[in-house]
């Protein structure tokens, strides 16, 4: 992996959303994203991990500007489109797109799939209808939806879960962009279905020199559709590193948790109650002071209370946890 | 309680269940045997669409109204549970002697009903319980399952989605039935709460000699409560083994493949999937129903369906290459 050309660089990024309680009621923030820093190479393809409400998908969609940050910078291919107005954001819409969890919830249900291909072709002003047709056909043909012919007089209820998905692949890759955020994209489907879409995805991705980031909570399929991995929790990133690195040996207490809860196939797992931390994430309007983990941490200590520092390692792999401070 | 080991609390024999429908008949469930042993969990795995849930429903007699055949042969402990009729059965039988957690319930718990009352209904509707008994029993209950006995006055939207589906396993728990049919528990929770779950029904399993019918599509969390694994396909239960001989070694080429398709955190393995899509239940391929997307297909698979083939200690395919 050439590691010359970034892509993508987000700094510092905080995503507030306020709230207010009552006409004179003091504004409450919900912190979704809270500082939260990264470069993506182009070409690269990483995951970011965490739980419901650990600011993923806030964090997914700041990036592509569907969300306006409160502080921070992004930076894509040098340019800043931290508050670039949403008119002036069409050109970044070719470069960067989305790929939703429900498929059958992301494509209109009212129009063919040919029409659904169409849409981003015709607001983008891209080639005339000969032009478009080739590229439908061209998308269709990418992510295998073959014979096309059978595919685009139809509509999206008349086709399965992974089909369905695969429309809104070839959708989200119609306009060549080069980055595309993937939330959750196989979460909806069944075991061997994923697999199958990921592997599409991993092929296209490598293909077309994308720049991929996956969003989800599944860590065991991640180590084989990307290579770095950031573990997000209560609106901070508190670790990342290489996948298979940060596998085997995981830093954080909290990435230990999530690695121990999850389960290979294995006869064993009956015989032994699992070491996992109780409680649930806190509430991002009123969080802990200093390491958002410490209510849950299992080698918690007096100096948790206070903001953590970030603790590097080689091969850019980072933490940020006292337990690491060398005194 | 006494605690026997070979003692046989559910067994279900030649179970068929179709529906009609506009487009033809839906075979469901075709043929299905299987022996459950007390405090054991028989775990159901398969792709959807395969019959899992309507097996289910058909062991607990859930019946949607245009059911076309129901037959077959289900004794709980020991009952003759197809001699009885609906009235009797509702009285006598569900949720007092096997109960069932339904897939994505715990968005369906009731927002105006605080949770100890939900969770104490069935016994204050079938067993018409005094109010204040059922209502510490169902805090009893809340209690086994994790939850601190403050919650039994709030009302759902107050939960957290991993309290809810404790708050729903409760309700399944309430009339103390023997059997209790977990439909996809932690399908729609985070890891870490689903890890929690699972040590609870661990405990619960061990504690309270539960029997459970486990249904899931995710293999390797199947493997933290199976005693045994039973893989449908199209209808049918294609192998049943033991989860010792099972997750080290299935044999039928769908277990094998769908196994496959499982990550691994802590093995290096090449993931694969199964190509093509399970088929209609309306409209089954002649011969095995699996041939189309089998990698072993030989020629007699495609014009002979093969009937179960035993291969001792309790290991049952259907595959022509185990012969």
């Amino acid at each position: 992996m050439s590691r010359e050309e970034t892509l993508l660089r987000v700094e510092g990024v905080k995503k507030y959303f306020e709230i207010r309680r009552g006409l004179l009621g003091e504004p409450q923030y919900v912190k979704a994203v809270d500082d939260v820093s990264f470069d993506l190479q182009k070409g690269e393809a990483i995951s970011i991990v965490g739980e419901s409400g650990s600011g993923k998908t806030t964090l997914g969609l700041t990036i592509l500007r569907l969300h306006e940050p409160n502080e921070g910078k992004i930076t894509i291919k040098d340019k800043d489109i931290t508050h670039t107005g949403q008119s002036d954001l069409m050109w970044y819409r070719q470069e960067a797109s989305l790929i939703q969890q429900d498929p059958f919830g992301a494509l209109p249900s009212f129009f063919t799939i040919y029409r659904i291909l169409e849409e981003p072709l015709i607001v983008h002003k891209v080639g005339d209808r000969i032009k478009r047709r080739e590229k439908i056909y061209k998308a269709l043909e990418d992510v295998r939806l073959t014979p096309i012919e059978d595919f685009i007089t139809k509509y999206p209820h008349m086709l399965s879960g992974g089909q369905l998905q695969r429309v809104a692949i070839a959708r989200a890759l119609i306009l060549d962009p080069e980055l595309v955020i993937a939330d959750e994209p196989v979460s909806m489907l069944d075991a061997s279905v994923r697999v199958e879409i990921l592997t599409l995805l991993r092929e296209l991705q490598e293909e077309m020199k994308i720049s991929f980031i996956y969003i989800t909570h599944n860590l065991a399929l991640t180590k084989y559709f990307s290579e770095r991995l950031f573990i997000m929790y209560a609106g901070k990133i508190v670790e990342a590193g290489g996948i298979r690195e940060l596998i085997e040996n995981p830093l954080h207490p909290y990435t230990q948790a999530l690695l121990s809860a999850i389960p290979d196939p294995d006869p064993e797992n009956k015989k032994k109650l699992r070491d996992i931390p109780h409680g649930e994430p806190p509430n991002l309007i009123d969080l802990p002071s200093g390491c958002r983990f410490h209510p849950r941490c299992p080698y918690f200590m007096d100096i948790c209370k206070t903001d953590p520092p970030i603790i590097e390692r080689d091969n850019d792999r980072y933490t940020l946890c006292w337990l690491y401070v060398k005194d | 309680m006494k605690l026997e080991t070979n003692e046989t609390i559910l067994e279900v024999n030649n179970l068929n269940l179709s529906y009609s429908t506009r487009k033809g008949i839906v075979k469901a469930v075709d043929d299905v045997t299987f022996k459950l042993l007390k405090g054991k969990t028989l775990a159901l795995v398969g792709e959807s669409g395969c019959g899992k849930s309507s097996l289910a429903k058909a062991i607990i007699r859930l019946l949607p109204r245009n059911i076309e055949t129901y037959n077959g042969r289900i004794v709980l402990d020991g009952l003759d549970t197809m001699e009885l009729n609906e009235r009797k059965y509702r009285e006598t039988v569900r949720w007092k002697k096997i109960s069932m957690v339904f897939q994505g319930a715990l968005n369906s718990l009731n927002p105006v009903l605080q949770v100890g009352y939900q969770v104490a209904e069935p016994l204050l509707i079938h067993e018409k319980m005094d109010k204040k008994i059922a209502l510490e029993r169902a805090m009893e209950t809340l209690k086994l399952l994790g939850i601190p006995t403050s919650f039994v006055d709030r009302y759902s939207f107050e939960l957290s989605g991993g309290m809810k589906q404790r708050t729903i396993i409760a309700m399944a728990l309430i009339a103390n039935p023997q059997i209790v049919i977990l439909d996809e528990p932690t399908s729609a929770l985070d890891v870490v709460t689903q890890a929690n779950i699972m040590n609870q029904l661990k405990i619960l399993k061990k504690e309270m000699n539960l029997t459970f019918i486990y249904i899931t599509h995710d293999i390797a969390v199947s493997s933290e409560l199976a005693d045994s694994v039973a893989v449908m396909y199209a209808g049918e239960v294609t192998e049943i083994a033991n989860a010792e001989e099972f997750y080290r070694k299935p044999l039928h080429p769908y277990s094998q493949l769908l196994m496959a398709s499982v990550p691994t955190l802590r093995t290096d393995k090449k993931l694969e999937f199964i190509p093509g899509a399970p088929p209609s239940l309306i409209d089954t391929p002649e011969g095995c129903r699996f041939n189309p997307r089998c990698p072993y297909k030989i020629n007699k698979c495609l014009k002979e369906n093969p009937d179960k083939i035993d291969l001792g200690h309790n290991h049952y395919v259907r595959c022509w290459l185990y012969e």
